[in-house]
């Protein structure tokens, strides 16, 4: 196969990036994205110029390191899928495929599509922890939960961070990810002790870290490559009006 | 610290809104209900209107309450635009749905817009038919009882194309407005359960329908009718 690629390149923070086109070939269809980036990278590299700079490093789906804005879809067109998973046969053969950051104030750019997500680490910092001594490993049945809450909570922790949420919300907001770990411990026991502090302090959190409102688009959902639900958001919006109080 | 003042939080002000955009809703209702006394004749409607202001000091407070509460709904929503600007200032060179659960539609995209040109239209439709443009209102007589005329004044500025056919514009916009609107108050209220949410997105999109389809008749009504009878 094989493709165009219209690559966003900057060179660092603050400096103006702009778009570099780039023609590779011999790109298999069981190639991920970030395995025809390295191809595409050798032969940058090959030619003494700089490589384009991406972040990466599971390659399995579960780390959330990386992230692409491909063809104006974070992690591509594929739902449900990091873009490390992409496949190549998801595009057509010959298309051009342009390639951006996420953008958003909250992920400011460090080097061609690499962005500082430190802010999601210090909303996780303001509360989404359990700070209470939890004790050893409880007896399995010690602490009933049922099924449809224990599934809930899983679902929640299912986020891996990589930001997807930020970069494809038409507000640039960190709702999802701030709910889902707000949820993950809202709905289990052993997070209750916290839950309103927990509550206000990440939504505080997050507006500080300059991440724009939630207007309910939903785009978030859909670009989520856990599919994480915008139920979350929901129960964020219900611990934190019940912290108000 | 905004921990002192939630309602200042990303959450709060969509809490604001939603509050607010519920009251000006069920406000929507009553006016609909109002207005639908047309189709019943000219006594039935200006009856209606006279008993209205016949409540005195209390439609005072209710007009005010109303604009208070309209009021917070616009400032949040200039609020939550602010956040959004700030929070993204370089774009996107291409930008794409992913489909699914996602829920941006022309509706969800247009709501500041559609929400401006009603922030426009309102005080420009209470001086039309409230004030009556300036001039005083034409009066008649219901069963013994003197009364002003607005059922005449709607149907003769009706007779007007341009108002007419822009009036029904604004109504087919106040439909987008409260397509996405519905939906959107209960979730920032966190208010549905989660197996509720499709039901309630497709109950948003009725009531937008029968709401916006309802304000827009009348006009049309009164226009075309009135282009028959001169015919």
């Amino acid at each position: 196969m094989k493709f165009t690629i219209k690559m966003w390149r900057q060179e660092g923070p603050e400096i103006p990036g702009s778009f570099v086109e780039y023609s590779i070939d011999n790109v298999l269809p069981e190639m991920s994205f970030l395995e025809m980036l390295d191809n595409l990278n050798e032969e940058i590299i090959g030619r003494g110029e700089e490589p384009v700079a991406f972040d990466s490093d599971c390659r399995e789906g579960i780390c959330g390191m990386c992230g692409l804005v491909i063809n104006g879809m974070a992690h591509g067109p594929k739902r449900a899928c990091t873009t490390c998973e992409l496949r190549m046969r998801e595009f057509p053969d010959g298309a051009v495929i342009t390639v951006e950051p996420f953008r958003a104030k909250g992920f400011p750019v460090i080097k061609d599509l690499v962005v500082d997500r430190g802010a999601f680490d210090r909303i996780i910092a303001a509360g989404g922890y359990v700070s209470v001594n939890t004790g050893s490993a409880p007896d399995g049945n010690a602490i009933p939960i049922s099924k449809d809450i224990a599934e809930k909570a899983m679902d929640a922790a299912a986020c891996i961070g990589c930001g997807a949420c930020v970069a494809a919300c038409p507000n640039a907001s960190a709702s999802l990810f701030t709910s889902a770990k707000i949820s993950q411990l809202a709905l289990l026991p052993q997070g209750h002790a916290e839950r309103k502090q927990r509550a206000l302090r990440m939504v505080e959190q997050m507006d500080r870290e300059v991440f724009g409102n939630c207007s309910n688009h939903a785009e978030c959902e859909a670009a989520c490559p856990k599919s994480i639900s915008i139920d979350n958001i929901a129960r964020m919006r219900r611990e934190y009006m019940k912290a108000m109080r | 610290m905004n921990q002192n003042k939630p309602l200042r939080s990303t959450v709060g002000k969509k809490v604001i809104m939603a509050v607010s955009g519920i009251f000006l809703m069920l406000f929507l209702i009553v006016h609909l209900g109002g207005n639908l006394t047309m189709f019943a004749g000219s006594d039935l409607f200006n009856s209606y209107a006279h008993h209205l202001e016949g409540l005195g000091p209390l439609l005072w407070v209710a007009e005010a309450g109303l604009l208070a509460i309209f009021l917070f709904h616009v400032i949040s929503a200039f609020q939550v635009v602010a956040e959004k600007k700030r929070a993204r200032t370089d774009r996107y060179a291409v930008t794409a749905s992913k489909g699914g659960p996602s829920k941006v539609t022309a509706a969800s995209k247009s709501m500041i817009y559609t929400g401006i040109i009603l922030l426009l239209f309102i005080p420009a439709h209470i001086w039309m038919f409230k004030f009556n443009g300036g001039e005083p209102h034409p009066v008649t007589e219901v069963h013994g009882t003197e009364m002003k005329d607005l059922y005449a004044s709607v149907a003769e500025a009706f007779a007007n194309p341009v108002v007419a056919f822009g009036y029904a514009a604004v109504m087919f916009l106040l439909g987008m407005h409260l397509r996405h609107g519905f939906w959107s108050s209960l979730q920032s209220l966190g208010a549905m359960a989660p197996k509720c949410s499709p039901l309630i997105y497709t109950v948003g999109f009725i009531f937008a329908l029968l709401l916006a389809g309802g304000f827009l008749v009348l006009p049309l009504y009164f226009y075309f009718t009135q282009i028959g009878g001169a015919a």
